[in-house]
């Protein structure tokens, strides 16, 4: 083809005038500013480990990072494609709450009636349900917004305010406890984790799954004589892919159980205790897996899919996408379908870990999770963001109140400190938008 | 007319209104194969509004539609796609924030056995339309909105063309254009032509009219003023039609024309 040898020629002549690290991203094609994301992440956790005396930095504490920050990165990456189609989502903390409240009754008070204490499709019934009820809640929602054309700021700020109000009526404001003991599971915690050799087996078929991917992108791009990237950047690719992968089943095989517990289960297991105390390990926390399932298979939607195609392009252009004939306002009552769906995920993932539901869970968990997108880079405006960059924003949000904590500063000050982050943040996108063009 | 085939688009006694405010009042036009009738009017004389109940973006009040002669329903732009109806908008309708390969197959996209989106087939195909098109452009990883107003009218027509549409509607294709690619627009519009396609141009340059059209359809506050075949009129009798809503001796009059006194 006389198209893609131009283009090679193009391309090879391009580069030979930049300097070797513009040709490095362009070889590549590493997202530059979720590169820089991950740069301030690190600033964050060196500059915590630094001012905690070496407390930030250690196996326990990112292993618990990783299980506090589940909850929010599940709902940014539903938040992502609210923002994408230029609406908004402030009733995600209240829906978490009506939906962890109504699945706290469920498996406490009235599956077991039925089918008695810890029955073992107690977790499930209770899941599916609370699934049900959040896409249910969602596409109601995304029906105003859609069809009687009420902006989405007004209906989910009635969605804030009505759910909330609705969670205290499911018990008159009483807190449920305790949850199914399967249904703990996905709250993270010892028993919520996946042990050492489980990991290393997820571990290692998610570098699998990184290079098969690398490979059939190369062969697509073959298969029709497009232009590849070199040879190096993609061994490149895959070896840091495949590392980064590794060295966070190390840090979480790293963690062992507690001695009280190890030593419970030793005894209940008939192992000898050994003199220097059993080393258990943690492994991956049940949620975060969850989480990193959720942010594969959004982005698979978001990336792969018509759907996801679909939502982007009404972001760019609204008028555009409804000529093109999109069904636009289906569109937009599946995205909050979908956003009240992984709003249960959350519940269950928070009412699983606080092993209760209560009235005020999920309060400002909203805020929270916009902020997670948008310092991620979905755009306000429209049209622009990743799910990828979400969840690493909600890590760096997350990042910032645990360390905060670690330091022992007040709850005030530490929210004064969030808010100024975001808007910082925000306004570094801004000038690093402008820049880019 | 003389014509005696049957026409390919026939809009007869067409009329909606906004709010109290007649934009399209009892029009009439029509467009056999091959033949390009250009309509033309002042801002707001009701010929976008018109060319937009075509397309499916508006539902007329009133009046009939007849593709090839027979009836047809027309509700949104998902059924004038159906009849081959396609639509080059004067504010180009692209989703600014996806790339060429993705605007081109917008509404349409075509899927691998999986259900997925088969990106690298629609870039193919992307690469070849467009090299036909416009063999420079090389940017087909890049949002539209990086691309320059030409490139961006490419992506726009390529979009129109892709799906061997039998009618098309051009609403300004070259508001946004330079002298070189006003005339590629102009030359594509001939090729086309020859391909048996029926084209609506909306242009206010007259020029550029006489030099493609076949016919023109005068339109004057929502009301057409006339018909006339492009070589019976001369240009100062078009604008006269426009201005006045005066129609010459040749042209058809239709119920917007001036009454003589």
């Amino acid at each position: 083809m006389a198209d893609t040898t131009n283009t090679a020629h193009f391309n090879r002549a391009r580069s030979a005038a930049e300097n070797p690290v513009k040709r490095f991203f362009r070889a590549t094609e590493i997202d530059t500013r979720l590169l820089g994301m991950v740069g301030a992440m690190l600033i964050i956790w060196i500059g915590f480990n630094f001012l905690s005396g070496g407390l930030f930095l250690t196996p326990r504490n990112l292993w618990n990072l990783s299980v506090q920050t589940a909850s929010v990165a599940v709902m940014a990456t539903g938040m992502v494609l609210v923002i994408v189609t230029r609406n908004i989502d402030l009733s995600v903390g209240s829906i978490l709450g009506f939906v962890g409240m109504i699945m706290g009754v469920l498996q406490a008070e009235l599956l077991p009636q039925v089918l008695g204490f810890n029955h073992p499709a107690t977790w499930i019934i209770t899941l599916l349900a609370g699934l049900s009820l959040g896409a249910a809640i969602g596409a109601l929602h995304g029906m105003i917004i859609a069809f009687l054309n009420v902006p989405s700021f007004i209906v989910t700020l009635g969605g804030l305010l009505i759910w909330r109000g609705a969670t205290w009526f499911v018990t008159s404001g009483r807190t449920v406890a305790p949850m199914d003991a399967t249904f703990r599971l996905m709250g993270g915690g010892t028993e919520g984790s996946i042990g050492a050799t489980a990991s290393w087996i997820v571990g290692l078929l998610a570098c699998l799954a990184i290079v098969a991917s690398i490979i059939n992108a190369r062969k697509q791009r073959k298969r029709f004589g497009f232009p590849r990237r070199p040879v190096w950047a993609e061994y490149f690719l895959s070896g840091i892919g495949c590392a980064l992968v590794l060295g966070a089943v190390a840090i979480a095989n790293s963690y062992p159980w507690p001695a009280n517990i190890a030593r419970k289960y030793a005894e209940a297991n008939g192992i000898a205790w050994p003199e220097g105390g059993l080393f258990i390990a943690h492994g991956i926390a049940i949620p975060v897996l969850i989480a990193i399932v959720i942010g594969i298979v959004m982005t698979f939607i978001a990336t792969r899919l018509r759907f996801g195609r679909y939502v982007f392009a009404i972001g760019g252009n609204p008028e555009a996408a409804e000529l093109a004939g999109i069904k636009t306002r289906w569109v937009t009552v599946r995205i909050f379908a979908l956003m009240g769906m992984l709003c249960a995920v959350a519940a269950a993932i928070s009412t699983a870990r606080l092993n209760a539901a209560t009235n005020a869970q999920g309060e400002l968990d909203e805020l929270y999770t916009i902020a997670a997108a948008v310092i991620g880079g979905t755009s306000l405006a429209g049209g622009m963001g990743t799910i990828a960059g979400a969840m690493l924003g909600a890590l760096v949000m997350q990042s910032l109140q645990s360390g905060m904590v670690l330091l022992g500063i007040d709850s005030p000050l530490q929210r004064i400190v969030v808010g100024v982050v975001l808007v910082t943040a925000v306004w570094l996108d801004t000038i690093y938008r402008a820049r880019a063009k | 007319m003389t014509d005696q085939r049957t026409p390919l688009v026939e809009m007869k006694n067409i009329s909606i209104s906004f709010g109290g405010i007649h934009a399209v009042d009892n029009a009439s036009v029509d467009l056999y194969p091959g033949e390009v009738v250009a309509l033309l009017g002042h801002n707001g004389a009701g010929k976008s509004t018109l060319i937009k109940i075509l397309s499916g973006a508006y539902r007329r009040d009133a009046g009939e539609i007849l593709i090839n002669g027979e009836p047809a329903d027309i509700h949104n732009p998902r059924d004038a796609k159906k009849y081959g109806i396609e639509t080059i908008y004067q504010t180009l309708a692209v989703a600014d924030n996806v790339d060429a390969a993705a605007n081109l197959y917008l509404g349409r996209e075509l899927r691998t056995p999986w259900g997925t989106l088969d990106d690298v087939a629609m870039e193919a195909k992307a690469r070849e339309v467009m090299g036909r098109l416009n063999p420079n452009f090389q940017r087909f990883k890049e949002p539209v909105k990086a691309l320059s107003g030409g490139q961006r009218q490419s992506v726009a027509i390529a979009r129109a063309i892709l799906f061997n549409a039998r009618i098309l509607i051009m609403d300004e294709p070259t508001a946004a254009l330079g002298p070189q690619e006003t005339a590629q627009v102009g030359e594509l519009i001939k090729q086309l032509k020859r391909e048996g396609i029926g084209i609506f141009l909306i242009s206010h340059d007259i020029h550029d009219v006489f030099d493609l059209a076949d016919r023109v359809s005068v339109m004057k506050n929502g009301q057409v003023v006339g018909h006339a075949r492009t070589e019976d009129v001369t240009k100062d009798e078009v604008l006269g039609m426009i201005i006045m809503g005066k129609v010459p001796p040749k042209a058809i009059p239709g119920p917007g024309a001036m009454q003589m006194a």
